[in-house]
């Protein structure tokens, strides 16, 4: 073979792999992405019950219901609420009046049906998602986050341990 | 008191004379290089060592303000506490944003030091081209550290205590995760470095890359160990017992890890064949890159993700600025050099060089997935304001299909002679690895019973990697064809890189087994107990005997007891605790208990009270988990062992060979 014909087959090969994980990649864009919405998006949105997305909001005070593992609560964003039930056990800071992101999909009544609930992470920190997403319905206030951690001590599922 | 009061001032003080110097050693070498001035040039050298004492003088200052929790600085106040315990003080410098800056420069400034300390058989020039550049990078960095992010701040009215560290971080991994990754991550910057210097240079050999593999593979052995006790932190200490989130963070250390793994084999190229130059420097160039994207991802708080304890606008934007300032101008300086270096030995397809590229083809376009993967959100957010996740199915759907080939391909590579392989004989000489893939896959065809026909593939495809890198070991020895004796001093006298690749090529095929064990046989039970509450699971008997509380320094916490049986035989208790921290406005983590039978564990984390005395809980069986971490230990001491090759040795060629130099390539 010539250099030339060398260069050719391996520029060939190279084709053919990066082909394949474009095809790869299409594919999987297509099916295996989550869009994020909040209560007030869902509601406009009209999401057909069973199709996965992400829900994000805070946890509206007085609505959590701990039944052991099964679990149900409400999240809200200023404009609509929307009832979650999850079978498992909670983030460990998830409280109420806090952000909270939810996976999972609308069942035929109605009710988010979580499977995946994911809590912020300390109390400087509010999921992006769920901050731009309050900024942008003019729910938020800068001191937001300070102010839960100082005054706000939501409920959680625990009981005589804290 | 007078002292400690002006340790603050002393470290930041330090700091601006690290970013003085890094300045002058930006330029002056060059111009040494330019007016052929020998002293000019070695200026390089005094001023890295120099940098390296400022910036550690600066970082040991900032840990001695967290361990004596001086809380006027604001650095210690937000993130320590004065009952924190002391190992804590000392991590918690890197566990929030400026802390983990100062030690992405210290480390920079370290490999700068090792370069000027152990450079001194480098051609002058291309030292002070290299130390020039890694310069550049740590001027970009101190002026960062300084402007966006100083650890140093004072608050006027200094508070009593601290706000204490995030919980979670609270945990030895934390010691030496970031560390680890930080060694990859900014180690990668010797290679790039190099890499610019060859194209300012605008020649390069196969000298080159025996300087430049040594300081690859020790970037890539601690990036390797890095990732895997970042991710076997996430598996203890997150409570989810998931190792592996394909989260945004997560991959930006997996992809200058994977362009660093194809970095490593086509420089094995570049120095035996001195072929693949031009793709060699651009790998160089790509694998920094990456690192500095994942220090962008990870400190601009752009992303969603359990690792984001930083946001602030100002700091992305200023690294997105060093982001582009250096990939830019590193591609726009190779577009315009590449084309003056020589191309050089020839291959045919079917050959060891042949077998390389193929690896470094999978790995770069395994490598653009994840890229895809993680800066599609982004980029779609800003475009069309649309919010979307990409998760585990997306990066399972692509990079599976890629690491498959690449997987089968691994032994066959070793097995190729070089320029002109024989791809039938390497396959006889395989036959021994696919006999003993076959009978694996039958006995986890049979074992399982059905089921998914994936997973015994896979593990098939895992014994054909790992017996592959045995025969190939095999082979060299000439066992079974030579008397014991003989086949024994062969043994000794391998190449220790032989044995090293041969471990590293094991340890993928170790950890795609507890991959795939784990991924497909575990079992979980997610419920609530009371205390004497018996139930059974996969096979063991697990009573909670006792919820107790138990004050820790810092914190409270409620802790279960389990005792563990197995056919009516007490094993061991299991005791997982749930941490309240008061000093973090009631902040609680879990700690999970795990017990470890073999290479299997049983992992227990805790759940919430509940109002009649019980806990909710989940347990999980994960069989053959520890392999997962096994594997990539293994690849890391075979990198190790690599390293310790005495063709290989840090600061490489022998005087002969230097003497030789560079030589021109025009």
């Amino acid at each position: 073979m010539t250099r030339k014909q060398r260069r050719l087959t391996m520029i060939g090969c190279a084709l053919v792999v990066l082909g394949f994980a474009a095809g790869l990649v299409l594919y999987a864009l297509r099916d295996s992405i989550v869009f994020f919405s909040t209560p007030s998006m869902a509601a406009e949105q009209h999401i057909a019950p069973g199709k996965r997305f992400r829900l994000g909001g805070l946890v509206q005070p007085g609505s959590l219901v701990c039944g052991g593992s099964q679990i149900s609560f409400e999240v809200a964003d200023g404009g609509a609420k929307l009832p979650v039930t999850y079978k498992g056990l909670l983030p460990d800071l998830f409280r109420e009046g806090q952000g909270v992101i939810a996976e999972g999909a609308l069942d035929a009544s109605g009710t988010f049906r979580a499977d995946t609930v994911l809590a912020k992470h300390d109390e400087n920190y509010m999921p992006k998602d769920v901050a731009d997403a309050l900024k942008k319905q003019g729910h938020w206030k800068d001191d937001y986050d300070k102010k839960l951690a100082e005054n706000i001590k939501g409920a959680s599922c625990a009981h005589g341990g804290s | 008191m007078e002292g400690r009061e002006v340790i603050a001032e002393a470290g930041h003080y330090a700091l601006v004379l690290a970013l003085g110097l890094a300045l002058v050693q930006s330029f002056v070498p060059i111009l040494g290089v330019r007016w052929g001035d020998p002293a000019l040039m070695n200026v390089a050298r005094s001023t890295a060592l120099a940098q390296l004492l400022f910036v550690a003088s600066s970082f040991t200052a900032l840990v001695t303000l967290h361990v004596t929790s001086d809380f006027s600085v604001v650095n210690v106040f937000e993130n320590s506490h004065s009952l924190k315990p002391l190992i804590y003080k000392i991590t918690g410098v890197w566990g929030n944003h400026e802390g983990s800056m100062l030690l992405w420069v210290l480390i920079l400034a370290l490999f700068g030091g090792l370069v000027a300390a152990f450079g001194n058989n480098l051609p002058l020039s291309l030292r002070a081209h290299v130390l020039a550049v890694q310069a550049w990078i740590a001027g970009a960095f101190y002026l960062f550290i300084l402007i966006t992010s100083n650890p140093f701040l004072r608050i006027a009215d200094p508070p009593i205590e601290g706000r204490d560290l995030n919980p979670v971080l609270q945990d030895f991994g934390l010691a030496v995760h970031p560390p680890m990754l930080y060694l990859g991550y900014v180690g990668f910057s010797i290679s790039f470095s190099f890499a610019i210097a060859a194209l300012l240079e605008g020649r390069i050999d196969a000298a080159w890359a025996r300087w430049v593999r040594p300081w690859t593979l020790m970037a890539w052995i601690f990036l390797t160990l890095g990732i895997a006790m970042g991710s076997y932190w996430a598996y203890y200490e997150l409570g989810w017992g998931g190792w592996w989130f394909w989260d945004p963070v997560e991959n930006a250390s997996l992809m200058p890890w994977l362009a660093g793994t194809a970095l490593l084999h086509s420089a094995l190229v570049m120095e035996k064949r001195n072929a693949l130059k031009v793709w060699t420097i651009l790998l160089s160039i790509l694998t920094f890159s990456l690192s500095l994207l994942g220090t962008f991802l990870v400190r601009s708080g752009v992303l969603t993700s359990v690792h984001a304890f930083a946001s602030d606008p100002t700091r992305g934007v200023f690294i997105l600025l060093i982001l582009c300032v250096f990939i830019g101008g590193s591609l726009s300086l190779f577009a315009g050099r590449a084309s003056s270096l020589k191309q050089g030995g020839l291959f045919a397809p079917i050959s060891r060089e042949g077998a390389l590229v193929l690896n470094n083809l999978f790995l770069t376009t395994a490598c653009a997935t994840v890229f895809i993967g993680t800066l599609y959100p982004l980029a779609l957010e800003v475009l069309t304001g649309d919010k979307i996740s990409v998760g585990a199915p997306f990066f399972n759907l692509t990079f599976g299909p890629l690491f498959v080939p690449l997987m089968i391909a691994v032994p066959f590579g070793p097995m190729l002679a070089w320029k002109r392989g024989d791809l039938l004989g390497a396959a006889q000489r395989l036959l021994a690895a696919g006999v003993a893939a076959l009978i694996a896959i039958a006995i986890a065809w049979a074992w399982a019973s059905g089921g998914s026909a994936l997973a015994p593939l896979a593990i098939g495809l895992a014994i054909f990697v790992i017996a592959g890198a045995v025969s190939d070991l095999v082979e060299r020895m000439g066992l079974f064809r030579n008397p014991l004796s003989i086949s024994f001093r062969r043994a000794l006298g391998l190449p220790r890189s032989a044995w090293g690749s041969a471990f590293a090529h094991a340890g993928i095929g170790i950890a795609l087994i507890g991959i795939v064990c784990e991924t497909t046989w575990n079992s979980e039970f997610i419920g609530t107990m009371k205390p004497n509450d018996v139930i059974p699971f996969s096979g063991y008997q697990l009573k909670l005997d006792s919820l107790s509380q138990r004050q820790g320094p810092n914190y409270r916490e409620l802790v279960a007891s389990f005792i563990v049986s197995l056919d009516g035989e007490k094993l061991a208790v299991m005791t997982p605790s749930k941490r309240n921290f008061t000093t973090r406005g009631g902040a609680s983590t879990t700690e999970a208990a795990l017990l470890t039978r073999g290479v299997s564990q049983l992992y227990i984390s805790l759940g919430d009270t509940t109002a009649d005395g019980g806990i909710t809980l989940r347990i999980y069986h994960k069989p053959l988990v520890l392999l997962i971490w096994f594997g990539p230990v293994l690849m890391a001491f075979g990198g190790v062992l690599s390293l310790s090759d005495r063709r290989l040795r840090v600061g490489a060629p022998k005087p002969a060979r230097a003497l030789r130099g560079l030589q021109a390539a025009e």
